[in-house]
C-alpha cells in the first residue's frame, strides 16, 4: 500500500505521513515513510510518501500510488499522473480543482473549514483529514492510529486532535453529525 | 555500560520497535554505544541528530554542546574524547567541509571520535534539502597528508543506529576517527527501528596504560601498533600535537626518520587490519555473470532493480559496500574474475566508481551510472543500464 500525502509547508503532511507509519509500526507492519520539501519552513511544495507492507519493503518511491492526498492544487496537478487508475483520490475541498474530474475513486472533505468552525483552530485540518482517510482507507488500523496520534501531538492537545480525528473519520464513513 | 545503565537507556530511548528517522536513529546508537559528549551546530538534513542528542545527552549524564560553528564542534570532540568520553559530531557537506583540518589532526593524535556526515547535494550550499553521495572521496582524503580512517555507509534507519554502534568500537580500537556517511534520505526517512536488547549490545572501549607511570610510552608500539590510550585524568603524561611526534608525544619535525615511522604505524595500523574491516553485503552473487556495485541509499534501488532482472532469469549479482573506508578491494577483485562486468550506480557524477576500476583492474568491464541534482536512481534506470552492459563488447 502507497500512499502520498502533499500539499504546502505548514499544512502538516509529513506528521500525517510519520503518524501513518507509526500506526503500522503499531499493527505489526513494515513502514517507511520518506519526505521532500524544499528550504522553506512554510508554503513551499511538500509531500510524504509512506508504504506500509506485511513484507520487507524494496521500494523507495513507489513508482505508482495506491492513494493520493492533495491539499494544494499544486499537489494535485504535480502527483496525480501517480496515482493507479483503480487508485484513490482524496482531496482538500476547498483547495483542489479536479475540473471535469480526474475519472479516479475520489473523496472530498472541507478540512480547514471544519478545523476553523469546528474546533476553532485551521491547524487541526490534518487531523480532520487523517480520521477521514482512517475511514475510507484500510492501511492502517483505526487503534493505531489513535494512539499514534496521542503519542505524537503536543501535550495538553490530545483531546481536541482526538475530536478532530473522529469528527474526520465520522465525515469519511458518512455518519451523521 | 552495565545492565542498570542500559536500562536507564532504554527508558530515555522509548518503545522498540520504534518508528523514527534515520538521523534520529544515529543519537540512539550513539547513547546505546556509550557516546557522553555531543558537540555540533545545526544543519539541514544533519540537524535531527542534534536535536536528538540536545533531548538524549542530559538524561545520561552526558554533555551537549552547540558549537559556533563546525571546526569547533570537531575540536570540542577530539577534547573530550582526551578527557577519556566517547564523543561524537553530526554535520553534512558545508560542516563536513570545515571539519577536515581537524580529523586529520584526530588522524595524528589517534583520537576516537565518531563524525556522522549525512550528505546533502554540493558543493558548496548546493541543495540543503536534497540527498547526495558527493563525500565520498571526501571522506578519504579530505584531510591533507598520508592517513588512514574508517568510514561506513549504511542504507536504512536500523543500519545507522547499528553502524554508529560499530564506528564507535571501531573508533575505540583503532584510535581513529570514525566517519559514518549517510545522506539526506537515508536521514530523513523512517523505517522500524529494532532497539538491540542489553545481551545483544557488544561494546569496545579504548585500551588503557597498566604499566607504571614512568614507563609509560604514549605512542609507541610495534609497525601497526595501536598504543593504549593515556587520556587526561588518569594520571599519565602525555603530550598531544598535530606535530611530527616521537613515540614519547614529542615535536620531532624535521625528523624525515620520526616522521615515517610515525605515519607509516598510522596508516599500518589500520591497512594490516583491513580484511576484518571489510563490511560487504552480497546476494544473487551465485553464478551471476554481471553486478550491481553499490553503497547507501542508492543500494535500495539497486536491490530492486536485481530481483527484478533474476526474476526476468538474468543472472545478474548484487554487492553492497557498507565499509567504504579501507577499500574492500580483494573482494572486488575477486568479483572481477568471476563477472564480466560491473555497474556502479552512485548519487555523484564518479567517486566509488573510481577504486573500483582501480581493484578490478582491467579484469572485467565497469560501468557507471552517476546521477545528481537530489534524485535518486529509479529501479527501472539501473535496469536499463545492466542490459546495456550486458549487451556492450568489451573494449
Amino acid at each position: 500500500m502507497n500512499i502520498r500525502f502533499s500539499g504546502f509547508g505548514g499544512q502538516g503532511i509529513v506528521l500525517s505521513g510519520y503518524i501513518f507509519g507509526v500506526a503500522a509500526v503499531f499493527d505489526g507492519k513494515q513502514a517507511l515513510q520518506t519526505q521532500s520539501y524544499g528550504s522553506e519552513s512554510r508554503g513551499g511544495g511538500c509531500r510524504s510518501d509512506v508504504i506500509i507492507s506485511e513484507d520487507e519493503i524494496f521500494e523507495l518511491a513507489p513508482p505508482r500510488l495506491d492513494v493520493l492526498v492533495a491539499l494544494s492544487q499544486a499537489a494535485y496537478d504535480a502527483y496525480l499522473p501517480a496515482l493507479r487508475e483503480d487508485g484513490t483520490l482524496i482531496l482538500e475541498d476547498d483547495l483542489v480543482d479536479t475540473g471535469n474530474g480526474s475519472g479516479h475513486r475520489t473523496f472530498r472533505i472541507k478540512a480547514t473549514d471544519i478545523a476553523h468552525k469546528k474546533f476553532g483552530r485551521k491547524i487541526m485540518a490534518n487531523m480532520v483529514m487523517l480520521g477521514f482517510i482512517c475511514a475510507i482507507v484500510e492501511a492502517v488500523s483505526r487503534e493505531g492510529l489513535e494512539r499514534a496520534i496521542l503519542d505524537n501531538v503536543p501535550k495538553g492537545t490530545e483531546e481536541m486532535n482526538q475530536q478532530a480525528f473522529e469528527e474526520g473519520y465520522r465525515i469519511g464513513k458518512g455518519e451523521p453529525g | 555500560m552495565d545492565k542498570q545503565g542500559y536500562d536507564a537507556i532504554r527508558k530515555l530511548l522509548g518503545e522498540s520497535p520504534a518508528f523514527v528517522q534515520g538521523d534520529v536513529a544515529c543519537a540512539y546508537g550513539a547513547v546505546l554505544a556509550g557516546c557522553r559528549y555531543f558537540a555540533g551546530y545545526p544543519i539541514t538534513p544533519a540537524t535531527e541528530t542534534a536535536e536528538s542528542m540536545a533531548s538524549l545527552m542530559p538524561g545520561c549524564g552526558g554533555t551537549y554542546i552547540q558549537m559556533e560553528d563546525e571546526i569547533a564542534s570537531i575540536a570540542a570532540v577530539i577534547g573530550a574524547s582526551w578527557a577519556g568520553e566517547k564523543a561524537m559530531t553530526t554535520t553534512s557537506g558545508p560542516g563536513f567541509s570545515l571539519m577536515q583540518e581537524n580529523i586529520g589532526y584526530a588522524c595524528m593524535t589517534e583520537t576516537p571520535c565518531v563524525i556522522v556526515n549525512v550528505q546533502r547535494s554540493g558543493p558548496s550550499t548546493g541543495q540543503p534539502t536534497e540527498p547526495a553521495q558527493g563525500d565520498m572521496m571526501q571522506a578519504r582524503w579530505g584531510s591533507h597528508g598520508d592517513y588512514e580512517l574508517i568510514a561506513l555507509v549504511p542504507n536504512s534507519v536500523q543500519e545507522c543506529l547499528d553502524l554508529v554502534i560499530e564506528a564507535f568500537n571501531l573508533s575505540e580500537r583503532f584510535r581513529v576517527p570514525v566517519i559514518v556517511l549517510t545522506d539526506g534520505e537515508v536521514g530523513h526517512m523512517r523505517e522500524k527501528t529494532v532497539i538491540p536488547e542489553f545481551d545483544e549490545l557488544k561494546l569496545v572501549e579504548r585500551e588503557t596504560p597498566t604499566v607504571p607511570r614512568e614507563s609509560y610510552v604514549p605512542f609507541g608500539g610495534g609497525e601497526a601498533a595501536v598504543p593504549p590510550m593515556g587520556f587526561f585524568g588518569l594520571g599519565y603524561r602525555t603530550y598531544v600535537t598535530g606535530l611530527t611526534h616521537t613515540e614519547k608525544g614529542l615535536p620531532a619535525t624535521s625528523s624525515a626518520e620520526e616522521h615515517t615511522k610515525l605515519v607509516s604505524r598510522l596508516c599500518e595500523k589500520i591497512r594490516q587490519a583491513s580484511e576484518s574491516l571489510v563490511r560487504i553485503e552480497e546476494r544473487y552473487l551465485d553464478e551471476a555473470e554481471f553486478a550491481v556495485v553499490s553503497y547507501g541509499i542508492t543500494s535500495r534501488v539497486a536491490l530492486n532493480a536485481v530481483r527484478t532482472l533474476r526474476r526476468r532469469k538474468k543472472k545478474i549479482g548484487y554487492l553492497r559496500l557498507i565499509g567504504l573506508w579501507p577499500f574492500p578491494e580483494e573482494r572486488l577483485l575477486g568479483l572481477s574474475k568471476q563477472v564480466k562486468g560491473i555497474l556502479v550506480p552512485e548519487m555523484n557524477l564518479g567517486q566509488v566508481y573510481h577504486p573500483i576500476r582501480e581493484a578490478v583492474a582491467g579484469k572485467c568491464r565497469v560501468a557507471h551510472l552517476p546521477k545528481i541534482g537530489g534524485e535518486i536512481h529509479t529501479p527501472a534506470e539501473i535496469v536499463e543500464a545492466v542490459q546495456k552492459l550486458m549487451g556492450g563488447r568489451r573494449r
